[in-house]
Protein backbone atom coordinates (compact mmCIF):
# COMPACT_ATOMS: atom_id res chain seq x y z
CA UNK A 1 0.00 0.00 0.00
CA UNK A 2 1.16 3.84 -0.86
CA UNK A 3 2.02 5.94 2.02
CA UNK A 4 2.00 9.68 2.22
CA UNK A 5 3.80 11.66 3.50
CA UNK A 6 4.83 15.42 4.02
CA UNK A 7 8.25 16.59 3.47
CA UNK A 8 9.96 19.49 3.70
CA UNK A 9 13.60 20.92 1.28
CA UNK A 10 16.32 20.49 1.75
CA UNK A 11 15.97 16.62 1.87
CA UNK A 12 18.41 14.47 3.97
CA UNK A 13 18.89 10.48 3.70
CA UNK A 14 16.36 9.62 5.96
CA UNK A 15 13.82 11.51 4.39
CA UNK A 16 14.66 9.64 1.23
CA UNK A 17 15.35 6.30 2.15
CA UNK A 18 11.93 6.51 3.84
CA UNK A 19 10.06 6.44 0.21
CA UNK A 20 8.87 3.64 -1.92
CA UNK A 21 7.47 3.96 -5.60
CA UNK A 22 3.79 4.77 -5.26
CA UNK A 23 3.92 7.17 -1.96
CA UNK A 24 2.27 9.93 -2.19
CA UNK A 25 4.04 13.14 -1.29
CA UNK A 26 3.00 16.29 -0.27
CA UNK A 27 6.34 18.88 -0.50
CA UNK A 28 7.10 22.13 1.37
CA UNK A 29 10.05 24.91 0.85
CA UNK A 30 12.78 25.90 -1.67
CA UNK A 31 13.00 24.39 -4.64
CA UNK A 32 14.43 25.07 -7.85
CA UNK A 33 13.50 25.42 -11.68
CA UNK A 34 15.93 24.13 -14.56
CA UNK A 35 15.32 22.34 -17.63
CA UNK A 36 18.07 21.14 -20.23
CA UNK A 37 19.40 24.13 -21.11
CA UNK A 38 19.75 25.39 -17.89
CA UNK A 39 21.30 21.73 -16.50
CA UNK A 40 23.87 22.11 -19.32
CA UNK A 41 25.57 25.33 -17.94
CA UNK A 42 25.33 23.91 -14.10
CA UNK A 43 26.93 21.13 -15.89
CA UNK A 44 29.60 23.49 -17.44
CA UNK A 45 30.45 25.63 -14.29
CA UNK A 46 31.40 22.23 -12.50
CA UNK A 47 33.53 21.02 -15.33
CA UNK A 48 35.34 24.49 -15.32
CA UNK A 49 35.92 23.91 -11.57
CA UNK A 50 32.86 27.12 -10.48
CA UNK A 51 30.75 27.31 -7.82
CA UNK A 52 26.64 26.73 -8.49
CA UNK A 53 23.98 29.64 -8.55
CA UNK A 54 22.55 27.18 -5.64
CA UNK A 55 23.76 24.72 -2.93
CA UNK A 56 22.51 21.61 -4.78
CA UNK A 57 23.60 19.46 -1.45
CA UNK A 58 20.05 18.35 -0.02
CA UNK A 59 18.12 20.29 -3.44
CA UNK A 60 14.80 19.42 -5.35
CA UNK A 61 14.91 20.47 -8.87
CA UNK A 62 11.69 21.22 -10.60
CA UNK A 63 11.80 20.70 -14.54
CA UNK A 64 9.58 23.32 -15.17
CA UNK A 65 9.25 26.29 -18.05
CA UNK A 66 6.17 27.91 -16.45
CA UNK A 67 3.67 30.59 -18.48
CA UNK A 68 4.41 34.33 -18.15
CA UNK A 69 2.59 35.22 -14.68
CA UNK A 70 -0.68 37.20 -14.56
CA UNK A 71 -0.25 40.73 -12.59
CA UNK A 72 -0.24 40.08 -9.68
CA UNK A 73 0.83 36.12 -9.62
CA UNK A 74 4.16 34.89 -8.43
CA UNK A 75 4.05 32.36 -11.37
CA UNK A 76 2.30 31.24 -14.07
CA UNK A 77 1.03 27.70 -14.89
CA UNK A 78 3.61 25.71 -14.05
CA UNK A 79 3.20 21.57 -14.67
CA UNK A 80 6.47 19.45 -15.47
CA UNK A 81 8.14 18.54 -18.30
CA UNK A 82 9.17 15.67 -19.98
CA UNK A 83 12.41 14.44 -17.76
CA UNK A 84 14.39 12.02 -19.94
CA UNK A 85 15.96 15.35 -21.35
CA UNK A 86 17.27 15.87 -18.20
CA UNK A 87 19.15 11.86 -17.93
CA UNK A 88 22.77 12.96 -19.41
CA UNK A 89 23.02 15.70 -16.59
CA UNK A 90 21.23 14.54 -13.26
CA UNK A 91 23.52 11.49 -12.77
CA UNK A 92 26.44 13.87 -12.10
CA UNK A 93 24.68 16.31 -9.81
CA UNK A 94 23.41 13.50 -7.49
CA UNK A 95 26.32 11.41 -7.41
CA UNK A 96 28.80 14.42 -7.52
CA UNK A 97 26.93 17.50 -5.97
CA UNK A 98 24.17 15.70 -3.68
CA UNK A 99 20.94 16.73 -4.93
CA UNK A 100 18.79 14.50 -3.31
CA UNK A 101 15.20 15.26 -5.75
CA UNK A 102 13.98 15.61 -9.59
CA UNK A 103 10.39 16.39 -10.33
CA UNK A 104 8.90 15.91 -13.58
CA UNK A 105 7.18 13.81 -15.73
CA UNK A 106 7.95 10.39 -18.08
CA UNK A 107 10.62 7.78 -18.22
CA UNK A 108 14.23 7.87 -16.87
CA UNK A 109 17.44 5.87 -18.14
CA UNK A 110 19.22 3.29 -16.27
CA UNK A 111 21.78 5.61 -15.27
CA UNK A 112 19.43 7.93 -13.46
CA UNK A 113 17.91 4.96 -11.41
CA UNK A 114 21.30 3.97 -10.72
CA UNK A 115 22.40 6.61 -9.62
CA UNK A 116 19.35 7.26 -7.06
CA UNK A 117 20.17 4.29 -6.15
CA UNK A 118 23.40 4.55 -5.20
CA UNK A 119 23.56 8.30 -4.01
CA UNK A 120 20.19 8.13 -2.47
CA UNK A 121 18.01 10.32 -4.17
CA UNK A 122 14.34 10.55 -5.75
CA UNK A 123 12.75 11.31 -9.27
CA UNK A 124 9.12 12.41 -8.58
CA UNK A 125 6.32 12.76 -11.08
CA UNK A 126 4.18 15.41 -11.25
CA UNK A 127 1.13 15.61 -13.06
CA UNK A 128 1.48 16.53 -16.48
CA UNK A 129 -0.65 19.37 -18.04
CA UNK A 130 -1.84 20.11 -15.04
CA UNK A 131 -0.02 23.35 -14.72
CA UNK A 132 -2.94 25.69 -13.60
CA UNK A 133 -3.34 23.56 -10.18
CA UNK A 134 -0.08 22.77 -9.58
CA UNK A 135 0.57 26.62 -9.56
CA UNK A 136 -1.30 27.49 -6.78
CA UNK A 137 1.04 25.46 -4.26
CA UNK A 138 3.80 27.61 -5.35
CA UNK A 139 3.90 30.56 -3.37
CA UNK A 140 6.60 32.87 -4.70
CA UNK A 141 9.39 32.71 -7.76
CA UNK A 142 12.41 34.34 -7.92
CA UNK A 143 14.87 33.91 -11.26
CA UNK A 144 18.44 33.33 -9.42
CA UNK A 145 20.30 32.55 -12.63
CA UNK A 146 20.40 32.44 -16.87
CA UNK A 147 17.18 34.97 -17.11
CA UNK A 148 18.33 34.77 -20.85
CA UNK A 149 16.76 31.55 -21.43
CA UNK A 150 13.39 32.88 -20.73
CA UNK A 151 10.74 30.26 -19.63
CA UNK A 152 13.98 28.36 -19.00
CA UNK A 153 15.90 30.11 -16.65
CA UNK A 154 16.54 28.66 -13.00
CA UNK A 155 13.73 30.29 -10.58
CA UNK A 156 14.21 29.62 -6.85
CA UNK A 157 10.31 28.72 -5.87
CA UNK A 158 8.79 28.47 -2.28
CA UNK A 159 6.20 25.67 -2.51
CA UNK A 160 3.72 24.69 -0.06
CA UNK A 161 1.99 21.05 0.01
CA UNK A 162 3.19 20.34 -3.44
CA UNK A 163 1.44 16.97 -4.49
CA UNK A 164 3.94 14.21 -5.93
CA UNK A 165 3.98 10.76 -6.69
CA UNK A 166 7.72 8.94 -6.35
CA UNK A 167 8.56 7.34 -9.49
CA UNK A 168 12.04 6.31 -8.58
CA UNK A 169 12.78 5.34 -5.48
CA UNK A 170 16.59 4.73 -3.72
CA UNK A 171 15.70 0.53 -4.23
CA UNK A 172 15.84 1.25 -8.01
CA UNK A 173 12.19 0.59 -8.26
CA UNK A 174 10.32 2.43 -11.28
CA UNK A 175 6.50 3.53 -10.64
CA UNK A 176 5.71 3.12 -14.47
CA UNK A 177 7.17 -0.61 -15.39
CA UNK A 178 5.54 -1.69 -12.04
CA UNK A 179 2.42 -0.23 -12.72
CA UNK A 180 1.92 -0.87 -16.29
CA UNK A 181 2.93 -4.45 -15.64
CA UNK A 182 -0.83 -4.95 -13.43
CA UNK A 183 -2.99 -3.87 -16.13
CA UNK A 184 -0.84 -4.46 -19.40
CA UNK A 185 -3.29 -6.99 -21.19
CA UNK A 186 -1.64 -9.38 -23.70
CA UNK A 187 -3.51 -11.25 -26.83
CA UNK B 1 -15.47 38.57 -54.48
CA UNK B 2 -16.20 38.37 -50.96
CA UNK B 3 -14.03 40.60 -48.62
CA UNK B 4 -12.81 39.75 -45.34
CA UNK B 5 -10.84 42.57 -43.09
CA UNK B 6 -7.49 41.93 -41.96
CA UNK B 7 -7.83 43.10 -38.40
CA UNK B 8 -10.95 41.10 -37.96
CA UNK B 9 -9.06 37.70 -38.90
CA UNK B 10 -6.34 38.75 -36.15
CA UNK B 11 -8.62 39.42 -33.86
CA UNK B 12 -10.38 36.08 -34.09
CA UNK B 13 -7.23 34.63 -34.05
CA UNK B 14 -6.15 36.40 -31.00
CA UNK B 15 -9.32 35.63 -29.24
CA UNK B 16 -9.86 31.81 -29.90
CA UNK B 17 -5.87 31.16 -28.41
CA UNK B 18 -6.59 33.25 -25.87
CA UNK B 19 -9.84 31.23 -24.90
CA UNK B 20 -8.50 28.09 -25.90
CA UNK B 21 -4.95 28.34 -23.51
CA UNK B 22 -7.58 28.30 -20.28
CA UNK B 23 -10.82 26.77 -21.81
CA UNK B 24 -10.49 22.60 -22.89
CA UNK B 25 -12.85 22.12 -25.22
CA UNK B 26 -15.82 20.50 -23.99
CA UNK B 27 -14.96 17.04 -26.28
CA UNK B 28 -11.64 16.14 -24.17
CA UNK B 29 -13.21 17.66 -21.38
CA UNK B 30 -16.19 14.59 -21.37
CA UNK B 31 -13.79 12.25 -22.60
CA UNK B 32 -11.36 12.72 -19.54
CA UNK B 33 -14.67 12.24 -17.37
CA UNK B 34 -15.62 8.95 -19.18
CA UNK B 35 -11.72 7.82 -18.67
CA UNK B 36 -12.50 8.51 -15.10
CA UNK B 37 -16.02 6.46 -14.59
CA UNK B 38 -14.09 3.75 -16.45
CA UNK B 39 -10.92 3.95 -15.02
CA UNK B 40 -10.02 0.53 -12.62
CA UNK B 41 -6.54 1.67 -11.26
CA UNK B 42 -6.88 4.39 -8.31
CA UNK B 43 -4.15 6.02 -9.07
CA UNK B 44 -4.69 6.88 -12.30
CA UNK B 45 -8.20 7.74 -11.42
CA UNK B 46 -6.66 10.67 -8.74
CA UNK B 47 -4.58 11.62 -11.78
CA UNK B 48 -8.06 11.75 -14.00
CA UNK B 49 -9.74 13.84 -11.05
CA UNK B 50 -6.36 16.22 -10.71
CA UNK B 51 -7.14 16.45 -14.52
CA UNK B 52 -10.72 17.69 -14.30
CA UNK B 53 -9.90 20.18 -10.91
CA UNK B 54 -7.11 21.76 -13.18
CA UNK B 55 -10.06 22.52 -16.27
CA UNK B 56 -11.51 24.13 -13.98
CA UNK B 57 -9.56 25.97 -12.19
CA UNK B 58 -8.33 27.20 -15.64
CA UNK B 59 -11.08 28.41 -16.86
CA UNK B 60 -12.85 29.65 -13.62
CA UNK B 61 -9.28 31.61 -13.05
CA UNK B 62 -8.34 32.13 -16.59
CA UNK B 63 -5.04 30.53 -16.46
CA UNK B 64 -3.06 28.26 -18.83
CA UNK B 65 -4.40 24.50 -18.63
CA UNK B 66 -0.77 23.61 -19.30
CA UNK B 67 2.84 25.67 -19.42
CA UNK B 68 3.42 24.36 -22.24
CA UNK B 69 1.04 26.17 -24.58
CA UNK B 70 2.36 24.58 -27.95
CA UNK B 71 3.56 25.96 -31.04
CA UNK B 72 0.26 27.03 -32.73
CA UNK B 73 -0.72 24.94 -35.44
CA UNK B 74 -3.45 26.10 -37.74
CA UNK B 75 -5.68 24.26 -41.07
CA UNK B 76 -7.33 27.14 -42.90
CA UNK B 77 -9.48 26.46 -45.77
CA UNK B 78 -9.69 29.35 -47.81
CA UNK B 79 -12.11 30.34 -50.44
CA UNK B 80 -11.10 30.70 -54.22
CA UNK B 81 -13.81 33.91 -53.95
CA UNK B 82 -12.00 35.46 -50.31
CA UNK B 83 -10.52 38.43 -50.64
CA UNK B 84 -8.21 39.70 -47.62
CA UNK B 85 -8.63 43.57 -47.43
CA UNK B 86 -5.79 45.28 -45.66
CA UNK B 87 -3.40 42.66 -45.61
CA UNK B 88 -2.35 38.92 -45.98
CA UNK B 89 -4.01 36.17 -44.77
CA UNK B 90 -0.64 34.14 -43.39
CA UNK B 91 0.36 37.57 -42.09
CA UNK B 92 -2.61 38.33 -40.25
CA UNK B 93 -2.73 34.22 -38.03
CA UNK B 94 0.60 35.37 -37.14
CA UNK B 95 0.28 38.78 -36.15
CA UNK B 96 -3.26 37.07 -34.33
CA UNK B 97 -1.24 34.10 -32.80
CA UNK B 98 1.35 36.82 -31.62
CA UNK B 99 -1.03 38.96 -29.83
CA UNK B 100 -2.84 35.85 -28.36
CA UNK B 101 0.10 34.73 -27.07
CA UNK B 102 1.59 38.05 -25.43
CA UNK B 103 -1.84 39.22 -24.24
CA UNK B 104 -3.02 35.67 -22.93
CA UNK B 105 0.46 35.17 -20.69
CA UNK B 106 0.91 32.06 -22.77
CA UNK B 107 4.23 30.90 -23.27
CA UNK B 108 6.30 31.48 -26.13
CA UNK B 109 8.52 27.82 -26.60
CA UNK B 110 9.27 28.67 -30.28
CA UNK B 111 13.66 28.39 -30.27
CA UNK B 112 16.48 28.19 -32.48
CA UNK B 113 17.34 24.35 -33.55
CA UNK B 114 20.41 24.27 -32.94
CA UNK B 115 21.69 27.18 -30.31
CA UNK B 116 18.21 26.87 -28.29
CA UNK B 117 17.83 30.75 -27.91
CA UNK B 118 14.31 31.50 -27.65
CA UNK B 119 13.02 33.17 -30.73
CA UNK B 120 10.69 35.60 -29.39
CA UNK B 121 12.34 38.75 -29.94
CA UNK B 122 14.16 38.04 -33.22
CA UNK B 123 11.15 36.75 -35.38
CA UNK B 124 8.19 37.15 -32.77
CA UNK B 125 6.73 35.72 -29.75
CA UNK B 126 5.82 32.21 -30.24
CA UNK B 127 6.17 32.62 -34.08
CA UNK B 128 6.23 31.52 -36.64
CA UNK B 129 3.11 29.70 -36.35
CA UNK B 130 2.61 26.79 -38.20
CA UNK B 131 0.04 27.02 -41.03
CA UNK B 132 -1.37 24.39 -43.89
CA UNK B 133 -3.75 26.25 -46.53
CA UNK B 134 -6.32 24.31 -48.48
CA UNK B 135 -7.36 26.01 -51.13
CA UNK B 136 -10.79 25.48 -51.84
CA UNK B 137 -14.43 26.43 -53.55
CA UNK B 138 -16.54 29.00 -52.57
CA UNK B 139 -16.44 32.18 -50.74
CA UNK B 140 -15.82 30.23 -46.93
CA UNK B 141 -12.97 31.18 -44.93
CA UNK B 142 -12.25 28.36 -41.82
CA UNK B 143 -9.58 28.68 -39.30
CA UNK B 144 -8.94 25.66 -37.03
CA UNK B 145 -6.32 26.08 -34.74
CA UNK B 146 -4.84 23.77 -31.85
CA UNK B 147 -1.74 24.92 -29.28
CA UNK B 148 0.36 21.74 -30.28
CA UNK B 149 2.91 20.85 -27.19
CA UNK B 150 6.48 19.53 -27.43
CA UNK B 151 6.23 15.92 -25.15
CA UNK B 152 3.26 14.30 -27.66
CA UNK B 153 5.29 15.74 -30.83
CA UNK B 154 8.78 14.29 -29.85
CA UNK B 155 6.91 10.68 -29.37
CA UNK B 156 5.02 10.80 -32.72
CA UNK B 157 6.86 8.98 -35.85
CA UNK B 158 6.05 7.94 -39.65
CA UNK B 159 7.02 5.31 -41.87
CA UNK B 160 6.73 4.36 -45.18
CA UNK B 161 5.51 0.27 -45.72
CA UNK B 162 5.27 -1.90 -48.23
CA UNK B 163 2.12 -2.65 -49.53
CA UNK B 164 1.99 -5.85 -48.31
CA UNK B 165 1.93 -4.97 -44.34
CA UNK B 166 -1.73 -3.84 -44.92
CA UNK B 167 -4.10 -3.17 -41.65
CA UNK B 168 -2.34 -5.83 -39.99
CA UNK B 169 1.02 -3.84 -40.13
CA UNK B 170 -0.83 -0.59 -39.40
CA UNK B 171 -2.04 -1.49 -36.11
CA UNK B 172 1.55 -3.17 -34.66
CA UNK B 173 3.18 -0.01 -35.95
CA UNK B 174 0.82 2.10 -33.86
CA UNK B 175 0.63 -0.17 -31.04
CA UNK B 176 4.44 -0.12 -31.03
CA UNK B 177 4.76 3.84 -31.24
CA UNK B 178 2.23 4.17 -28.06
CA UNK B 179 4.10 1.51 -26.22
CA UNK B 180 6.83 2.91 -26.81
CA UNK B 181 6.10 6.46 -25.70
CA UNK B 182 4.84 4.86 -22.20
CA UNK B 183 3.72 8.15 -19.80
CA UNK B 184 5.86 10.26 -22.01
CA UNK B 185 3.47 12.37 -23.88
CA UNK B 186 1.16 12.97 -21.30
CA UNK B 187 -1.73 10.19 -21.52
CA UNK B 188 -4.67 9.37 -21.85
CA UNK B 189 -3.89 10.45 -25.42
CA UNK B 190 -5.72 11.65 -28.94
CA UNK B 191 -3.78 9.42 -31.63
CA UNK B 192 -3.79 10.38 -35.05
CA UNK B 193 -3.24 8.66 -37.58
CA UNK B 194 -2.71 9.69 -41.72
CA UNK B 195 -2.45 6.52 -43.92
CA UNK B 196 -1.84 6.81 -47.38
CA UNK B 197 -0.26 9.85 -49.95
CA UNK B 198 3.36 10.52 -50.39
CA UNK B 199 4.85 10.54 -47.27
CA UNK B 200 4.63 14.41 -46.06
CA UNK B 201 0.83 13.84 -46.49
CA UNK B 202 0.02 10.95 -44.27
CA UNK B 203 2.07 13.31 -41.40
CA UNK B 204 -0.35 16.16 -42.40
CA UNK B 205 -3.30 13.51 -42.87
CA UNK B 206 -2.04 12.39 -38.50
CA UNK B 207 -1.84 16.05 -37.67
CA UNK B 208 -5.63 17.07 -38.98
CA UNK B 209 -7.01 13.53 -37.48
CA UNK B 210 -5.83 15.37 -34.27
CA UNK B 211 -8.45 18.21 -35.03
CA UNK B 212 -11.88 15.60 -35.04
CA UNK B 213 -13.66 15.96 -32.12
CA UNK B 214 -13.58 13.33 -29.76
CA UNK B 215 -16.32 10.89 -29.46
CA UNK B 216 -17.17 11.43 -33.07
CA UNK B 217 -17.08 8.35 -35.40
CA UNK B 218 -15.21 8.26 -38.51
CA UNK B 219 -17.32 8.31 -41.99
CA UNK B 220 -15.64 5.19 -43.61
CA UNK B 221 -16.90 2.16 -41.79
CA UNK B 222 -13.46 0.29 -42.38
CA UNK B 223 -11.75 3.36 -40.32
CA UNK B 224 -13.96 3.33 -37.87
CA UNK B 225 -13.83 -0.86 -37.42
CA UNK B 226 -10.09 0.18 -37.30
CA UNK B 227 -10.41 2.78 -34.55
CA UNK B 228 -12.69 0.46 -32.21
CA UNK B 229 -9.78 -2.14 -32.52
CA UNK B 230 -6.48 0.18 -32.02
CA UNK B 231 -8.77 1.54 -29.04
CA UNK B 232 -8.95 -2.05 -27.20
CA UNK B 233 -5.00 -2.67 -28.12
CA UNK B 234 -3.92 0.63 -27.14
CA UNK B 235 -6.03 0.80 -24.19
CA UNK B 236 -4.44 -2.91 -23.01
CA UNK B 237 -1.12 -1.52 -23.27
CA UNK B 238 -2.23 -1.13 -19.36
CA UNK B 239 0.04 2.41 -19.70
CA UNK B 240 -2.60 4.71 -18.25
CA UNK B 241 -2.85 8.04 -17.00
CA UNK B 242 0.43 9.78 -16.78
CA UNK B 243 2.02 6.38 -17.80
CA UNK B 244 1.24 4.78 -13.62
CA UNK B 245 -0.20 1.95 -14.81
CA UNK B 246 -4.11 1.24 -15.38
CA UNK B 247 -6.95 0.68 -18.12
CA UNK B 248 -7.20 4.35 -19.70
CA UNK B 249 -4.79 4.97 -21.93
CA UNK B 250 -6.40 6.72 -25.12
CA UNK B 251 -9.44 9.28 -25.07
CA UNK B 252 -9.90 8.44 -28.88
CA UNK B 253 -8.21 7.04 -32.33
CA UNK B 254 -8.69 8.98 -35.28
CA UNK B 255 -7.86 8.27 -38.72
CA UNK B 256 -7.91 9.59 -41.77
CA UNK B 257 -6.57 7.85 -44.94
CA UNK B 258 -5.45 9.27 -48.95
CA UNK B 259 -5.01 7.49 -52.12
CA UNK B 260 -1.35 6.26 -52.79
CA UNK B 261 1.46 4.88 -54.81
CA UNK B 262 1.30 1.62 -56.10
CA UNK B 263 3.88 1.50 -54.44
CA UNK B 264 3.72 2.70 -51.36
CA UNK B 265 2.07 2.39 -48.23
CA UNK B 266 2.65 5.66 -45.97
CA UNK B 267 1.81 5.45 -41.86
CA UNK B 268 2.25 8.67 -39.72
CA UNK B 269 1.33 8.20 -36.09
CA UNK B 270 0.46 11.90 -34.07
CA UNK B 271 0.43 11.88 -30.44
CA UNK B 272 -2.01 14.57 -28.43
CA UNK B 273 -1.67 14.99 -24.85
CA UNK B 274 -4.43 14.89 -22.95
CA UNK B 275 -5.02 18.51 -22.85
CA UNK B 276 -6.34 18.75 -26.49
CA UNK B 277 -6.75 22.15 -26.87
CA UNK B 278 -8.42 23.01 -30.59
CA UNK B 279 -10.52 25.25 -32.08
CA UNK B 280 -12.34 26.33 -34.90
CA UNK B 281 -13.21 29.57 -36.37
CA UNK B 282 -15.46 30.37 -39.18
CA UNK B 283 -15.22 34.08 -40.92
Amino acid sequence: MSQTYHLTTPLNETDVTQLKVGDIVYLSGVIYTARDAAHKKLVDLLDAGESLPFEMKGAVIYFVGPTPPKPGDPIGSAGPTTSYRMDSYSPQLINEQGLKGMIGKGKRNQEVIDACVKSKAIYFGATGGAGALLARQIKSSEVVAYPELGPEAVRRLEVVDFPLTVINDTYGDDLYTIGRAKYEVFG
Amino acid sequence: MREIEYKDIVKGVRDAIIYSGTNLPKDAYKALEDAYANEKSEVCKEVLKQLLDNADIAANEARPLCQDTGLAVFFVKVGEEVKIKGGSLKKAINEGTEQGYKEGYLRASTCHWDTRANLKDEIGYNLPAIIHFDLVEGDGLEVEYAAKGGGSENVSRATVFAPAKGRKGIVEYVKQVISDAGPNPCPPLTVGVGIGGTFEKAVISSKHALFRELGSKNEDPVLESMEQELMSVLNNLGIGSMGMGGTQTVLGVHIEKNPCHIASLPVSVNVQCHSSRHIKIKF
